[in-house]
């Protein structure tokens, strides 16, 4: 049957070979991004036609140097190699090499060919090789190291159909043995291999080297390994770079007879142009800071024509959907939890997707590597790492996306306070709640006039965040203690133009990834609190409406004021409300009542449902108008003081609170995850919002 | 030979060859990136604020920080 002559393979190959560009071209969008069971590093796998009765299950795995693994995602792909009973072991493996640097490639296609895993090496930018003047021997690499090998170029989709042809024959392992243990560890290796009963002796060495990855091994077979390893005297380290050097020696020989170089790095040149300027001391840093002010411009102005139309459509859907379905509770969570919810997902992917078509733009052509080579030292004294900038950018649009982004920060401190601080990035869903707080008590009028007051102090908020999470980095880097050594061995790659293509995937995989992993947790959580603000103990919710008539007998009412009044009637004596009116005494300090309580604990789930909160509390209807919001906030009155509920000190402490609070579950859920445990997530729960609550607390009593 | 030099003293533009390396464990992580003794090594040219730096070796260009280029001794 079809089912039995689906291939797996696994595409393997450092970073930049054109890895991803070759799934691509494979999968096309056939494609899906899992999890492996029980670790967070993402699975790309994709089905693929090799010819008209064979399928392949091809899956793209992190780029490596070799299987001795640098970062979380990189242990993935020695776990999956060295269990051949594991799920996902391949039945063959397509090494992905940089023809422009064959040797950097060689040495995992040399460990692949001691695990006896059929390869066939595909030999990637031969264009760009040939352009440098190196021609390589395919047919005596071939014969040399006894698989096939195969010029593609994963940019244009050259040789790829030879590829699909090979793939499909099924060919054999390469009956070569490059590396062979030394005498003295013979026995050693013999035993776990026969222990283990493994096909090769070099899986049995990797048993030895990397125990503590493996996670198909059990905790007893990981203590049998250990104690055989300590009885023979076996160093890892030692053996790793014995075995390190060896290869080279063996590459070495086999580039020497197999490539006719002119040595010629004119083809550099252009890059190296490049770089002057890019590296500048004073050049590079503008270049950066502009690229950064773009992206955000992209963010912010570009992606709210999107935005509003997404907005207006779910508030439509809600409408014509509520005048068209009966009345009942079911209906009603239909049109106003679950489709907000929805909305309110939605409505952030032209952010996410503009972000992140950025980000792989400057991934792809290079860049990147030049912005972490620019930020390392300065982003060092604050505990953080050159690294950390990616992900930092990112969390101005959602922290989500920038969490996961944190995986390619080798050391496990450095990720950790990366992770840590993110969140006070003033992310997309703070906007809303920023723009209507600073319209509110900030005069429309320009400093020497120029600069708007509004701008500047949106400017403030973002910069207030940012400064947040640099100073919470430094006091961090003196409190996690770490044996681990934070380094940083980056490869440089030749500037090159993006792949339009692959830029595309990136968007669509990040995108999606947004939807599943924080849509999942913002639905259910609006539906929770669509059920906390709609019902309420006792007959109150039912009441309502004669309430709110008698109440309003002797003024003559509209159909819509009184469904609004009725509304907000109803939310103050939901259990929400009830809340609210419990939170009064502590939030009091801060000058906060029970209304501005109320749309603290909705915009837990996310921070961006606090205008819709508001705009029902205060009896608008469903309108988020941002005028109508507006003024009918500013006539609303703070019975204590005879004056305005929402002064300055008010407006400002809500702001400082919003920028720091850490209100946001799917940002808890995805450091969860990533951090392997409560631990994290709930510290920095606490610190964020004890942080929140003294700022705003200072701002507010030092005002008033 | 009492000291030798590392990479970090290497000036830009200038070529040397690796002989060795002061740190175990960095040194396995560095092998497996192609710096291996004997190999000849470019410098290219230092970040702006002197860390990290860029070199050249077996044909592709690579980023250190000093820390991690100190370790990597050169005969010249």
């Amino acid at each position: 049957m079809a089912a039995s002559k689906t291939l797996r393979i696994a595409l393997a190959g450092k970073p930049n070979a054109g890895k991803s560009s070759l799934f691509n071209l494979l999968t096309g969008l056939n494609q899906r991004i899992g999890n492996f069971p029980g670790i967070t590093v993402d699975k790309r796998t994709g089905s693929c036609q090799l010819d008209d009765d064979t399928m392949a299950q091809v899956m793209d795995l992190p780029g490596i140097y070799s299987l001795y693994p640098r970062t979380v995602d990189e242990k993935i792909v020695t776990d999956i190699l060295t269990n051949r009973n594991g799920a996902h072991y391949p039945d063959c493996v397509v090494l992905v090499a940089d023809a422009t640097n064959l040797k950097n490639s060689m040495l995992l296609l040399t460990q692949l060919i001691d695990l006896q895993i059929p390869t066939v090496l595909a030999l990637n930018m031969m264009d760009l090789a040939a352009k440098s003047g190196q021609n390589i021997d395919v047919q005596a690499l071939a014969a040399a190291l006894d698989l096939p090998v195969v010029m593609i170029n994963a940019r244009t989709g050259q040789g790829v159909a030879e590829l699909r042809k090979l793939l499909a024959t099924r060919f054999k392992a390469s009956s070569k043995t490059i590396y062979k243990t030394g005498k003295e560890l013979e026995l050693l290796v013999n035993d776990i291999q026969q222990k283990f009963n493994l096909a090769t002796p070099y899986q049995a060495y990797q048993f030895l080297q990397q125990t503590d990855n493996l996670s198909f091994l059990s905790s007893e077979e990981k203590t049998y390994i250990s104690e055989s390893a300590k009885a023979s005297s076996f160093f890892q380290h030692k053996y790793q770079g014995a075995e390190t050097v060896m290869r080279y020696g063996f590459i070495q020989d086999l580039l020497n007879k197999v490539t006719l170089k002119s040595s010629d790095p004119e083809w550099k040149k252009f890059s190296y142009r490049i770089d002057k300027v890019l590296t500048h001391k004073v050049w590079g840093y503008l270049i950066f800071f502009s690229v950064l002010l773009l992206i955000f411009q992209a963010i912010f102005a570009w992606a709210q024509i999107p935005m509003d139309f997404i907005d207006n459509t779910f508030a439509q859907l809600s409408n014509v959907l509520d005048e068209h379905f009966p009345d009942g509770p079911f209906f009603d969570l239909v049109t106003q939890g679950i489709i907000p919810g929805i909305g309110g997902i939605v409505i952030f992917i032209p952010q996410i997707a503009i972000l992140f078509a950025c980000i792989s733009i400057l991934e792809e052509s290079g860049y990147m590597a030049r912005v972490v080579f620019l930020m390392d030292k300065l982003m060092r004294k604050f505990g953080l790492n050159g690294k950390s900038v990616v992900p930092l950018i990112s969390g101005l649009a959602c922290a989500i996306p920038a969490i996961m982004a944190t995986r390619t920060i080798e050391n496990w401190k450095d990720r950790l306070i990366t992770i840590f601080v993110t969140p006070f990035m003033s992310c997309s869903a703070r906007l809303p709640v920023y723009t209507i707080l600073v319209a509110l008590i900030i005069p429309d009028d320009k400093l020497f006039g120029f600069f708007n007051y509004q701008g500047l102090v949106l400017m403030g908020l973002y910069l207030l965040g940012f400064f947040a999470a640099l100073i919470s980095a430094f006091v961090l880097k003196f409190i996690i203690k770490t044996r681990e050594r934070s380094y940083l061995i980056m490869e440089m790659p030749t500037y090159r133009r993006p792949k339009w293509s692959n830029v595309g995937y990136t968007i669509i995989e990040k995108t999606k990834s947004f939807v599943f992993e924080a849509g999942k947790v913002i639905l259910a959580i609006s539906i929770v609190l669509w059920v906390l603000a709609s019902y309420g103990p006792g007959d109150a919710m039912t009441r309502a409406e004669e309430v709110v008539k008698s109440e309003a007998s002797e003024v003559e009412l509209s159909e819509e004021e009184l469904e609004a009044r009725v509304a907000s009637y109803k939310l103050e004596h939901s259990y929400a409300g009830i809340i609210g009116k419990t939170l009064e005494p502590v939030i009091e300090p801060l000058g906060y009542d029970w209304k501005i309580g109320i749309a603290l604990v909705t915009s837990f789930a996310a921070r961006e449902v606090f205008v819709s909160t508001i705009a029902t509390i205060y009896s608008l209807g469903g309108t988020e108008d941002e005028q109508t919001i507006k003024g009918r906030l500013r006539s609303e009155i703070n019975p204590k003081t005879g004056g305005a509920r929402y002064t300055p000190a008010v407006g400002l402490s809500l702001l400082v609170f919003y920028t720091f609070a850490m209100q946001c579950m799917s940002t808890l859920a995805v450091v969860k995850r990533e951090t392997k445990g409560w631990k994290w997530p709930l510290i920095q729960l606490v610190y964020m919002t004890v942080l929140a609550y003294v700022s705003a607390f200072i701002i507010y009593q030092s005002l008033v | 030979m009492e000291s030798l030099k590392s990479i970090a003293e290497m000036l830009p533009g200038e070529t040397a060859v690796i002989s060795g390396f002061r740190d175990d464990m960095l040194s396995v992580k560095l092998l497996e990136m192609g710096l291996l003794p004997g190999t000849v090594v470019r410098f290219n040219f230092t970040a702006p604020l002197g860390d990290p730096v860029c070199i050249t070796v077996s044909g592709y260009d690579l980023s250190l920080r000093i820390a991690e280029a100190s370790t990597i001794t050169i005969l010249n």
